[in-house]
């Protein structure tokens, strides 16, 4: 293949909890004519260093993904959080003079959240996929507000035949995860993911989709306990077609 | 309770505490939303809302770069209208010229307008302490001042009440009036209030009101109110005091136009407030109205320690209270949670600032960092990266808890460590996988309670990692 050359920043809990997420990620790259690679020094972007105040380990890890991935021509994440982290953090992480800050700016600019790279580099508007289920869609927050990405995963999915999206109240209000907060606060956390599952049960659709698997665990994590009927995705395994894999929380 | 007892260290039981109080969750969740949909009305009537913004931030940066000068230019102006400028470093000083002034008015009732700056200084119970009563004119101000609280909100103070317990506070409070009267609506409640007001606005000796912003070019203070109790507050008795602290300063009136066109969308969705009110110097020969004295308290309590830190953009706040108005943390436990004067994201920032991040330093912690507020924040402040660089002093000080820096460590040092990280991460996976295996799902974790408390942990997937599985696949 002769496409762009794109590395898979597979993210933590993609990683641990479900790997089936990286590997619709690579189908739609490779459907969408790119060379994947899967460069071996990856772990975490870092954020829980970077939000919990921690400068010097946010740094080191910083310095590991650039050096890991500087080499390519692009950066696809299936993670608007992840994203963000490197895009629009990695270059705040360093004073000004340090040479990294540059290194860290030019792989900021390569970087992509998975929709917004199929859809504003690469123009894809269509997923050939068919899916007859309804569907309510969740915007991450950092997705949504570091990077502007709203249009893009209902633009996708509005190419996904049979599929049905029912927008729910609130749809931009966050979920109660927020990294680490979900369990320093888990007392407001809580309340704010009793919130989201509300407002989503309320639309009827079958199921939630978004674009970080952070939220999603929460999101069907709060559901489960309360024996909700909706399900949850990650909104790249409806694009890649595959509804075969379970459902986040749930057996196969 | 008294103000300067910041129950800020106890913001975990505090909102606890909030989340159980059926009544105010029923006032959260009735006026949740208002707000916000009034804002984003008037900000899509506006198309040059946003552009507004920008040149706001511009105006209030500016002042910030050069306070000395416009403050000295202010002073001038208020001394040149009759005026008099007091200097106040600490609350308690402030306080004290309070109190001067008030004695020598021969003060027994002042009458307050709405000032988070007196709250600051906990005015009212001291002035009660030394025989003067404080009367709140602003509705909502009086509701808490009946029942003994104070703000949870900057500019809707009691927003926390519901309409069944401002009626209580009523009936207790205003015991000379019919005990059969219909109090079932907001609207007999408001009528009630202004009755009993108007007769004490006749009484005080002294108006106290805040200030929205004091204009360097004219040595006006600005308030902006909808009841127009602060126009009745400044002009009735004979000494008018003006508490502001100093980052209200704009340079001109132009400015402050320009400021007020954003003030009132992003605060409550209107063009404009009802009242818009000017002031400077006392009563003119000739004027019909107005005080024979004048004073203005200039408070500092910590702001200006503030200037040339990563928190100084903080003080371009012009006190709007969009920021908690969208802030789902403020949504779900109110704004006395938060234990001191300031609630929501901007008091998750300048709390910490002026009482210290040892007492405070919860705030910042208490928020998923969603980002809402900086969306909506008129002025542009970063209040999330403002709130980050209050977590990093926290680790650097060694404040954060001894267990999540334990956890951050041991993380951070697989994390440094891709190999190692690659075998934890493969028997972390494996273990929960197992044990989320009939269900897909893990109902109890006794290290993640704070998870599994109340949702739970789906469990990983089958098969192993992403990296160990993509490796055996493509090699
Ligand atoms: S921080 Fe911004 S949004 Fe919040 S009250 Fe101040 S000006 Fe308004």
């Amino acid at each position: 293949m002769s496409g762009p050359h794109v590395a898979l920043f597979v993210t933590c809990l993609v990683d641990m909890f479900r790997p089936s997420v990286a590997f619709a990620t690579v189908k739609l790259l490779e459907d969408a004519g790119c060379r994947v690679e899967v460069p071996p020094v990856q772990t975490c972007c870092g954020q829980p260093a970077w939000n919990s105040g921690d400068r010097e380990n946010a740094k080191a890890i910083a310095r590991q993904v650039i050096a890991a991935f500087e080499g390519y021509a692009h950066v696809v994440v299936p993670s608007g959080s992840c994203a963000a982290t490197i895009a629009r953090d990695y270059e705040r992480m360093f004073e000004a003079d340090d040479p990294w800050a540059a290194r860290a700016r030019a792989l900021g600019a390569r970087t992509h959240e998975i929709t917004a790279f199929l859809t504003d580099v690469l123009g894809v508007t269509e997923v050939g996929q068919k899916a007859p289920v309804s569907v309510t869609y969740h915007d991450s927050c950092s997705g949504l507000r570091s990077l502007g990405i709203r249009e893009q995963p209902r633009r996708l999915l509005a190419s996904v035949a049979g599929l049905e999206l029912r927008e729910m109240a609130e749809n931009d209000v966050c979920c109660g995860f927020g990294g680490t907060f979900c369990v320093k606060y888990p007392d407001i956390s809580n309340v704010m993911a009793g919130d989201k599952t509300r407002n989503i049960a309320a639309t009827g659709a079958d199921m939630v989709l978004a674009g970080d698997l952070g939220c999603l665990m929460n999101m069907a994590g709060k559901a489960s306990r309360e024996g909700r009927a909706f399900r949850a995705r990650h909104v790249v395994e409806v694009l890649a077609g595959d509804l075969a894999t379970p459902p986040i929380g749930e057996a196969g | 309770m008294s103000l300067h007892e910041a129950t800020t260290p106890a913001f975990r039981a505090n909102a606890r505490a909030a989340l159980d109080n059926a009544n105010l969750q029923a006032a959260l969740r009735g006026s949740r939303g208002n707000f916000i949909t009034k804002r984003a009305r008037a900000r899509e009537d506006l198309p040059e809302f946003d552009a507004l913004r920008d040149r706001a931030r511009d105006i209030k940066d500016h002042v910030l770069a050069h306070l000395d000068l416009y403050l000295e230019a202010y002073e001038a102006q208020v001394i040149a209208s009759g005026g008099h400028v007091h200097w106040a470093e600490t609350a308690e000083e402030a306080r004290a010229i309070v109190l001067d002034l008030c004695r020598q008015a021969g003060a027994k009732a002042v009458n307050k307008g709405k000032t988070m700056i007196s709250e600051e200084c906990g005015i009212n119970d001291f002035l009660a302490e030394n025989g003067i009563a404080p009367v709140e004119t602003d509705l909502g101000e009086y509701i808490i001042q009946l029942r003994g609280e104070v703000p949870s909100h900057i500019i809707a103070p009691a927003v926390h009440v519901t309409v069944p317990e401002i009626e209580a506070a009523f009936r207790k409070a205003h015991t000379h009036l019919d005990p059969d009267r219909d109090l079932s609506d907001l609207a007999a409640l408001q009528a009630e209030a202004r009755g009993v007001l108007r007769e004490k606005y006749f009484q005080a000796e002294v108006g106290i009101t805040g200030a929205n912003m004091l204009i360097a070019e004219t040595g006006h203070s600005v308030i902006v109110t909808n009841e127009g109790n602060g126009d009745l507050t400044q002009s009735l008795p004979r000494m008018h005091i003006v508490m502001a602290s100093l980052e209200k300063i704009v340079p001109t009136l132009e400015d402050a136009a320009t400021i007020l066109r954003i003030l009132g969308r992003s605060a409550t969705g209107q063009e404009m407030s009802v009242y818009t009110t000017f002031s400077r110097g006392p009563r003119r020969p000739g004027d019909p109205d107005g005080p024979e004295e004048y004073h203005v308290v200039l408070l500092d309590n910590g702001r200006s320690n503030m200037l040339a830190t990563p928190f100084q953009d903080m003080l371009r706040c012009i006190r709007c209270g969009a920021c908690m108005n969208h802030c789902p943390v403020y949504q779900a436990v109110g704004g006395h949670a938060y234990g001191w004067v300031y609630p929501g994201p901007m008091g998750a920032v300048l709390t910490p600032s002026l009482i210290g991040v040892e007492q405070g330093g919860q705030l910042p912690n208490a928020s998923s960092f969603c980002g809402r507020c900086e969306e909506v924040c008129p002025v542009r402040i970063p209040l999330p990266g403002m709130m980050r660089s209050w977590r990093e002093r926290e680790f650097e000080k060694r404040l954060t808890p001894a267990a999540m820096r334990r956890g951050l460590g041991l993380w951070a040092f697989a994390a440094r460590r891709p190999r190692l990280y690659r075998i934890a991460a493969r028997l972390g996976a494996g273990l929960l996988s197992r044990l989320g295996s009939k269900t897909g799902r893990i109902a109890s974790l006794p290290f993640a309670r704070g998870w599994t408390g109340e949702r739970d942990l789906p469990a990983p997937q089958r098969g192993g990692t992403f990296m160990d599985r993509w490796k055996a696949a493509r090699r």
